[in-house]
């Protein structure tokens, strides 16, 4: 997959009040053509007010937003024929038909659709077979499903999913994260992906924006960020107490978190591992599992609580 | 791009329960009524006939179906407002209350066209309750009742039309009276722009409605000045067509007052609805 330099999102300093109520104090990141941008912050951080205020749905204070190089307001016509989106949740009329509701969002697209495409998305969502039922007997996942379909009926350049999973049982979850990685991987898509699963984000994400208190914290590359950071790495060893020994030797003891039986917990540099495990297979200590604990999740946190 | 939300807006009304309500409702009010007179009308129409039994002689079918379509008139023009502003005020707020209103707005349409394709709907949906009233008073009724010469009871004394000066005048009736309603329909739209759910708008026209008719039939003089402007003055123009000699300055003051209440509604609606923040 290639990434390029064109700016698909550009956030710039974008404030947003109700009185006094401060919802984004300055909030700034940018999208490039071929991203999958994780877009992260606590409950309230302005993660919905922030994709609102992108899709005009709210005007900000102040600040400066352009999708596709031009004023959201004033091309609205030229961009949002370009954009898919779901924002919080797929919200429908659950007195028409799946089919109705993609009918009556499709003839708004501004795209000349082929004739059987909203068959084809319904297939492609997983919901050949109950497009002829009316919403009120949707669960969430099949609601989410058609979210995703009313976003892709264009085949539109730029996706916006904001809470793509919320409310949703695991498999629901496991559906669309894999429906998101299809669009990613096979559609080369540019999509912004608001979650609050910071392990969705990990596994889909190549770059991420992670905001709190209506504030841009960091942006960057999912991999960048995180190689930044040392890692909380889980050693399975036949000998634990001289694997300390052996740390300590080395003046590694400060890298030392805890232990049990068998499992060491260090806390080093995702470079530093390979030398780490080396140095236990030269001093003939059994090495029967390396694993790193959740990276984002520890990124995250510590982020959010300094 | 208009035509196809416009489009959309009125599959919407069609398919919503609601929007039956109001044409079950005045086909049942209507059903009564034609009951009622076929079964009594002689005897309601001798209350009118024995005031004049010593100076007129009455010969030829009195109670025929344009005097009942009349009699309809008066008594349901009161309703209809509540039977459009159930649907009308849901057209925006509805939408907010449902979510569906995030959908709509981040399409490639201008929230004015997604503005006035509703309220074009909301118009064509008001103009089919009238066409549905119009056909119940005037077509069943001459069905069930035939036709004759139309005999109105006035404050200033008994006004009889001939039966070929009959149906313009209806017509022309049904015309103030959809801009009448129009009126309703652009009220309940408009406050349907400030308020993010269903009722709230429905509820208000209502009250609205009921306020300005307390105050157009409260006979005191501080009110003469106000009574005007009110649009429930204007809406019971409707009747100044069954007066001779028509009033005609009058019936286009009233036309003109409804038209300009509803593009200064109109004006208002739009500044709200391309400025509103979407929250729902």
């Amino acid at each position: 997959m290639t990434f390029s330099s064109e700016k698909i999102i550009e956030v710039k300093h974008l404030v947003k009040h109700y009185g006094k109520f401060k919802a984004l104090e300055d909030v700034s990141f940018e999208v490039y053509k071929g991203d999958v941008l994780g877009f992260l912050g606590p409950n309230g951080a302005g993660k919905s007010t922030t994709i609102r205020a992108i899709l005009s749905l709210i005007k900000p204070t102040s600040g400066e937003i352009k999708l596709f190089g031009k004023d959201p307001v004033k091309d609205h016509k030229y961009i949002f024929s370009r954009i898919g989106c779901i924002v919080e949740k797929p919200d429908f009329y659950l007195y028409l038909s799946a089919q109705k509701n993609l009918e009556i969002f499709a003839r708004l697209t501004g795209v000349e659709l082929k004739k059987n495409r909203i068959s084809e998305i319904i297939d492609f969502v997983g919901l050949k077979g109950r497009e002829k039922d009316k919403l009120k007997g949707f669960s969430n996942g099949m609601k989410q499903r058609l979210g995703i379909a009313q976003t892709l009926i264009h085949d539109p350049e730029l996706i916006i999913l904001d809470e793509p999973t919320t409310g949703l049982d695991p498999q629901g979850i496991l559906d669309i994260r894999n429906l998101i990685l299809q669009l990613k991987n096979e559609y080369n898509k540019t999509i912004l992906l608001s979650s609050h699963l910071l392990s969705e984000i990990e596994l889909i994400a190549n770059r991420m924006v992670i905001i709190n208190k209506g504030k841009t914290l960091v942006q960057g590359s999912v991999a960048n960020l995180l190689n930044e950071q040392e890692l909380i790495v889980s050693f399975t060893l036949d000998d634990i107490d001289k694997a300390k020994l052996l740390l300590a030797s080395f003046g590694l003891e400060k890298q030392f978190v805890s232990s049990n039986q068998n499992n060491l917990l260090l806390q080093i540099s995702n470079d530093k591992i390979p030398a780490v495990n080396k140095l236990f297979c030269d001093n003939a200590i059994k090495v029967f599992s390396i694993e790193t604990k959740r990276k984002l999740e520890d990124y995250f946190l510590k982020l959010i609580n300094n | 791009m208009f035509w196809k939300s416009t489009y959309n807006e009125l599959i919407k009304i069609i398919a919503k329960p609601r929007s039956y309500i109001g044409l079950g409702a005045i086909t049942l009010i209507i059903a009564i009524i034609l009951f009622a007179m076929r079964l009594d009308g002689m005897t309601y129409l001798s209350f009118i006939t024995q005031l004049f039994d010593q100076s007129l002689s009455f010969q030829g079918n009195i109670l025929n179906g344009n005097l009942v379509a009349f009699i309809i008139l008066q008594m349901l023009i009161v309703h209809i407002p509540l039977l459009i502003a159930l649907v009308t005020g849901d057209l925006i707020s509805g939408e907010g209350a449902m979510g569906t209103i995030r959908l709509l707005l981040t399409k490639p349409i201008s929230r004015s066209g997604i503005f006035f394709s509703k309220y074009l709907a909301g118009c064509i949906y008001t103009f089919v309750i009238l066409i549905w009233i119009g056909f119940l008073a005037l077509g069943v009724s001459k069905f069930v009742f035939g036709t004759g010469d139309l005999m109105i009871l006035k404050s200033e004394g008994l006004v009889i039309m001939q039966e070929p000066d009959i149906f313009w005048r209806f017509l022309s009736a049904f015309g103030i009276a959809y801009l009448g309603l129009m009126m309703i329909a652009t009220l309940s739209i408009t406050l349907s722009c400030f308020s993010e759910n269903s009722i709230g708008p429905i509820v208000l026209t209502m009250a609205i409605i009921i306020l300005f008719t307390i105050i157009g039939a409260l006979d005191v003089s501080v009110l003469d000045n106000v009574r005007p402007f009110l649009f429930t003055t204007h809406m019971s123009t409707w009747n100044s067509f069954f007066e001779n000699p028509l009033p005609t300055e009058q019936i286009l003051r009233s036309a003109a007052s409804l038209l300009f209440q509803i593009v200064g509604l109109l004006g208002i609606a739009l500044y709200k609805f391309n400025r509103k923040d979407i929250l729902s």
